[in-house]
Parts: structure tokens; sequence; C-alpha cells
């Protein structure tokens, strides 16, 4: 390939980048801009990108209607304790699927698979019955751990990408020099398994930050619920929405995830980098 | 294992399956306290500020008056309230009392999920409630809810062009006829506006329950009560019109076919489209969101052979079959409905009330914000032609829906329409009803 062909496909592919990014983002900005417009701008036939008459009112009333506060610290509690139990389960048992190939590997692999095929309709109700029973019902315990069970599949697969790009290589080096497993698994494997933990353990409180259908079902008292069953209530039958306040809440719902990733993108991306590359 | 560690895990596991199944039997006491309070829990759809506020309100008085038997109101969502009743009824946890739309009792209503009220009711309710209201919620003869609240399809109109144009405008006591309104959306179309916009995102229901006034029913139950499909000629009135004007006359915006209600609303304040058929309650958004100025009227839909008559699917109030205390619950619901409460009720949520009582309150007579076209209309209403119609659902979504938008967007023609809401429609309900 010339270097002028080189050069014309790569502006070709930033030019394809720009509009994919300009594609995912245009909802998010769009919803920033409906958040801060007045209800008589949001019937305007010529809608703006920069509200002309900004206002935090969509705000004010999101707060004065909707317990926001409360519901997001439930939202907190449920999606952290969610992604570390998960993290704390999914680690050592993807270090072993990944280093011991063989039944328990394939039996695990086809697990995950399988769970990932039932749509949340079909298992809710045997899993609300099973919650029943464990007084589990209208309780975060029990939301949390519905959270590590449905992350726990997609959690594990990921980790053990991630650990079989660790070389055993280096374990079998720290074995020879005289460290024991639990000095190996400490000192060589979790520091190099770091990013990778922390992808998966985004990817868990991302999942239980943003799930409706269970929390809905499976709270009942209004101190119980979470963030996203709480923005439905800015919604009414067929669709119609009271879209001021629905915007200004759901832009503030997004705020935790999206500073997650501002903090930890750079091992996100490692991480990622490290699970994809095999050995 | 070692063998003697045997008897300590089984008694383990006895243990623990004990306090499960314990778990289990539970419910002997449910919804009393100790000091014999009674607590019942119920589950609201109000979403709006206003009907929020009102139904709040209306749980505090009763709660203030009632020591004995207590409310506890919980706000649910629109968004997936099937799954969530039928997880909830499935798991023995659903709600005292119920609030729901008519068109999504059936299933439950069959499956033995809600109480049947008819003995329960008091007869101040009974004769408050139009006879056609309660047909909505009544199925197999027994009562499943009780309708309270619904909203009419009305011609939302920039007033401006109306008056502009000239042309007749209507009331309730003189509709425009089909072919009258067909006439009217197109001396109304100049450049840069059009007559109409119908927001037909959901074309399904909007038709059938509009083809009412034309004397369309689309489902017929025989004699051994079940259901086929016919497409008279009282079917096809409300369409053709949609759809000439579309596609022949040009009087009604194509684009508008693919929206929701919400979404035509700026057109109508920009003066892109003279009228809108909306639901009673979007009102609320045309006060909320019109720009200052703006005027606009609430006109009574077209009429046809059989007058204003217009399908709804009121929202109820339902109590929970497995509920403990059902008397109780019905009480509160009389409560809840008296005619003056259930004008609050209406009030909040933009709609009108069923009860005839309620229907005369001078609050809601009032031709501010177009309450009094809609009351003129209550008397018209009749229940949704399908949603007693097993296999509905899936008529609705594989044959219906695409069928409707290929038809009024002029890909295909009134035959091919009939011969696929009829004979794949009856192919469809055949498979409910054997």
């Amino acid at each position: 390939m010339s270097p002028r062909t080189s050069g014309t496909v790569r502006a070709g592919q930033y030019a394809a980048l720009l509009c994919y990014l300009a594609f995912l983002a245009f909802p998010f900005l769009w919803l920033i801009s409906t958040a801060f417009k007045p209800a008589r701008e949001l019937g305007s036939l010529h809608p703006t990108w920069i509200p002309q008459d900004p206002t935090l009112d969509n705000f004010r009333q999101a707060f004065d209607e909707q317990p926001l506060l409360r519901a997001a610290a439930n939202s907190l509690t449920a999606a952290l304790c969610a992604a570390l139990i998960a993290v704390v389960i999914a680690t050592p048992m993807a270090y072993v699927t990944a280093r011991h190939r063989g039944r328990l590997s394939t039996a695990a692999t086809g697990w995950v698979v399988v769970s990932q095929a039932f749509p949340f309709v079909l298992v809710i109700i045997p899993l609300f019955l099973v919650l029943k029973y464990l007084h589990l019902i209208n309780s975060l315990w029990g939301l949390i751990l519905v959270y590590v069970v449905w992350s726990l599949p997609f959690a594990l697969w990921m980790l053990a990408g991630y650990v079989r790009a660790v070389p055993p290589e280096l374990e079998e080096a720290a074995a020879v020099d005289g460290a024991g497993k639990a000095r190996i698994l400490v000192s060589v494997t979790a520091p190099l398994l770091a990013p990778g933990i922390v992808a998966t353990a985004l990817f868990a409180f991302i999942t239980a930050w943003n799930e409706f259908f269970f929390a809905l079902v499976l709270l009942k008292t209004p101190e119980k619920q979470t963030l996203p069953v709480v923005l439905t209530h800015f919604l009414g039958a067929e669709g119609v929405a009271d879209l001021g306040p629905l915007a200004a809440a759901a832009f503030l719902a997004t705020l935790p995830s999206l500073v997650l990733f501002a903090v930890i993108q750079r091992r996100i991306t490692g991480g990622l980098t490290a699970g994809a590359v095999k050995n | 294992m070692p063998r003697r560690r045997l008897p300590a895990l089984a008694t383990a596991v006895t243990t623990a399956l004990a306090l499960l199944l314990a778990g289990c039997s539970g419910d002997d006491g449910r919804g009393t306290e100790a000091d014999g309070t009674i607590r019942l829990s119920f589950q609201s759809l109000a979403w709006q500020k206003e009907s929020v506020d009102a139904n709040k309100q209306l749980v505090r008085e009763w709660n203030a008056t009632h020591p004995d038997v207590q409310v506890d109101y919980v706000q649910g969502s629109w968004d997936n309230v099937h799954d969530q009743l039928l997880t909830s009824f499935e798991g023995g946890e659903a709600p005292d009392i119920i609030h729901d739309a008519s068109d999504d009792l059936a299933d439950f209503a069959y499956g033995g999920y809600l109480a049947d009220l008819r003995t329960l009711l008091p007869d101040r309710l009974t004769e408050d409630i139009p006879r056609q209201s309660w047909a909505t919620t009544t199925f197999d003869g027994g009562v499943y809810g009780v309708p309270f609240l619904q909203e009419p399809k009305v011609l939302i109109a920039n007033t401006e062009l109306l008056e502009a144009s000239g042309v007749r405008i209507p009331t309730p006591a003189k509709p425009w006829s089909w072919p009258e309104f067909r006439q009217v959306t197109a001396e109304l179309t100049k450049k840069g506006t059009y007559g109409v916009a119908w927001p037909l995102k959901e074309p399904v229901s909007v038709t059938l329950n509009l083809g009412l006034s034309s004397g369309g029913r689309l489902f017929h139950r025989g004699a051994d009560g079940k259901v086929t499909i016919r497409f008279d000629e009282g079917d096809g009135v409300m369409p053709g019109t949609v759809r000439d004007q579309v596609v022949s006359d040009r009087s009604a915006a194509r684009p508008s076919l693919g929206m929701g209600g919400s979404d035509t609303l700026p057109g109508l304040f920009g003066g892109k489209y003279a009228m809108v058929p909306l639901g009673f309650s979007y009102r609320q958004q045309v006060v909320e969101q019109a720009p200052e100025g703006f005027a606009w009227s609430v006109l009574p839909v077209p009429a046809g052979s059989a007058g204003l008559a217009q399908g709804v699917s009121p929202q109820t109030l339902s109590v929970a079959e497995d509920s403990p205390h059902k008397k109780e619950a019905v009480r509160f619901v009389d409560f809840l409905l008296r005619p003056a409460n259930m004008v609050r009720l209406a009030k909040g949520d933009w709609m009108l009330p069923t009860g005839t009582e309620a229907l005369a309150d001078p609050a809601l007579r009032t031709t501010e914000n177009g309450w009094a076209t809609g009351t003129a209309l209550a008397r018209a209403l009749r229940p949704a032609p399908a949603q007693s119609v097993r296999g509905y659902p899936e008529w609705k979504d594989k044959v219906a829906t695409p069928a409707l938008q290929e038809y009024y967007s002029g890909a295909i023609g009134t035959a091919e329409l009939r011969k696929r809401l009829v004979e794949d429609g009856n192919r469809v309900l055949a498979r409910y009803q054997r």
C-alpha cells in the first residue's frame, strides 16, 4: 500500500470513526440539551441544540416529585455490592477454569453460553419464588443476589480470558524461586490480573446500575426502589412522558457511570487489551 | 467425607429445609398487624404530579378516618406493568388494590388472579357507573375491576387556522361526518400546512376504536362464544378516510403516520398541522408546551352511522384474589371513587370519570381547556372492540399492525387489507379458540 493510499485510507477511517462517535454521542447530547430546556421549548417545531432560555426547573421538578437521592443511594449500594461480590467469586473460578482445562472448563463455558440465552421474563417467576422462600423479596440483598448471579457467567468468561493472557511461565518461574501457590497468586498473578478485574467489576457495576426489570418486580416499597424504577415514574401509558424532568433525572443517573469510566478508563483499556491477547 | 459427619449434615439440611418451609407458610396473618389493624397495599399507576398528589391525598384522608384499615400507597409504573403484576400474582405477593387498564385485565381475570367483585361492590358504585363501562371489566360474567377513568379521542385544533379557513366548526351536537372531515382537511391544506396529522405509530387500537362510529366491529362473537373477524362496510370508513387524506388528497401529513401523539405537538404549535387527533389527556401537554398566545380548541372526532361512538379501555381498580381483606379493599375503592373524589382523580389525570355523578360536576363542564367537549362525548364511549378477545395481542402485532401501516401509507389497497385482517387474522384467533 502506497503512503498516499495509506493516508486516504487513514482519513477515511477517522471520518468513519467520527461518524460513529457522533452517532453514539447524539442521544446523550440531546438528553443534556432537553434537560435544560423549559417546557415551551420542548414543543418547538424547530428545536435547537443549545437551549434558548436555559433553566434548572426540570431538575427542581425531578427532585421535587421523586426521591432521586434515595433511589440513587439504593442503586449505588446494589451495584457496588453486586460488582464486588461478582468479582470476588468470579476471579478464583476464572483462574481454575483457565488454568485447569478439562471437563470443568468445558462445563463452565457451556453454563455461560446457556445462561445468557434466557430472557428475563422467562426466569423472573421461578426466581421470584426462590427469593420469596428465602425471605428476600423487597430486600436490596435479594436484588444484589440476583445481580451477582446474573452477571457472574459473563464476568467469569471475561476474567478467564484475562487469566489465559497471563503467561503460566511467570508462575512457574516464581515457583522455581521458591514461592508457594498462595504467594504466586497474590504477588504474581493478581497484579497482572488487576486491569481485567477492574474492567469486569465495571461491567458488573454498570449492568446492575442500569437494570430495571428485576428491581421493578422484586422491590415493593418506595423506600427500596432503585433509580431506573424511579425514572419510569416520569412515564405514562402509551409512551407519554414528562420529558423535561425525565431528561434531567436520566442525565443525573448517567453521571456515576461517566465518572467511573473517566477515572479508570486507562486501566480498562489496558485490561481489555490484556484480555484480548491470547498465548 | 467421614461417616460420623453425615448425621450432622443431615440435621443441618433438614433444619434449613424446615426453615424454608416455615418461610413458605407464613401467610396466616398477612396484611394484619399485631393490634388487629388491617394493612392494605394500593399500587397506583398515577404518574403526573397532580394525579399522584390527588391519589396520595385521598390515601391520607382514608387513613385518617379509618384507623382500623390502613392503606399503603405504592407507586407503580405503566412500563412493564403486565409482567410485574403477573410475577407478583404467581409469587403470591400482589398488592391488594391494583390500578391498571381494562385492556390488560383479561389474562388476569381468566387466570384467576383477580377477585370477582360482583358480590362485594356497593350498589351506589354499581349504579353510578354506566353499563357500557362495566362491560369493559366483565369477563365470563364476572366483574374484575372498577372502570373509573377514560379518555376519548378528540381533535385538538389550531383555532386560528380553523377560523381563517371559514369551515364549519363542529360540536358534539353537530359533529363532522367522515366525508365532511375529509373535505375540511382538504380545505385547510395550504402550502406548509396539512389539514390533519394522524399519529399512527400504533395504528390498531385507534382504527378499531374510531371504527365504531361507522358501525365497524371487526370482531364478531358467535352463539358458541367463538370470535371471528369480518371486515364489513362500516369497518372500512375510518381507515378509508385516513388513507384518502394521506395518499389521494395529501391533506394528512405522511410522516406523522410513524409518530406517537406527543411527536405531533410541535407541528400543531408551529402551524404545520391544523388538527391532530389525540387522547383527551394530551390537553395537559398542550397547556404546558404550547407557545404563549397559541389558540387551540378541542373538537369531537367525526361521526358516522353510529354517531360519535368510539371505543375506550378505561383505567381500572381491581382487587387481588389472594388478598385476605377483599371487603376492606373494596371499601377503600368505594371511598376513592366517591363522586367528589373521582372528579379530583379525573382532573389530576386530565381524563373523564366514568361515574355519572362525577361527570355532572361543574368543574368538568367548563369550556376551559375543552373539558365540556369531552364530557359531552362520555355517553358515546363503548368498550374497545377487541379487549376481551383471546389472541388479540398476537393478531395486533403480527397481522393488523403491519397490514394497517402498509394500508395507510398506500402500499396496499382495501382488498389486500381485508384479506390480511380477516384471513390471516382468523387463522391466528382459531389457534386460541380450539
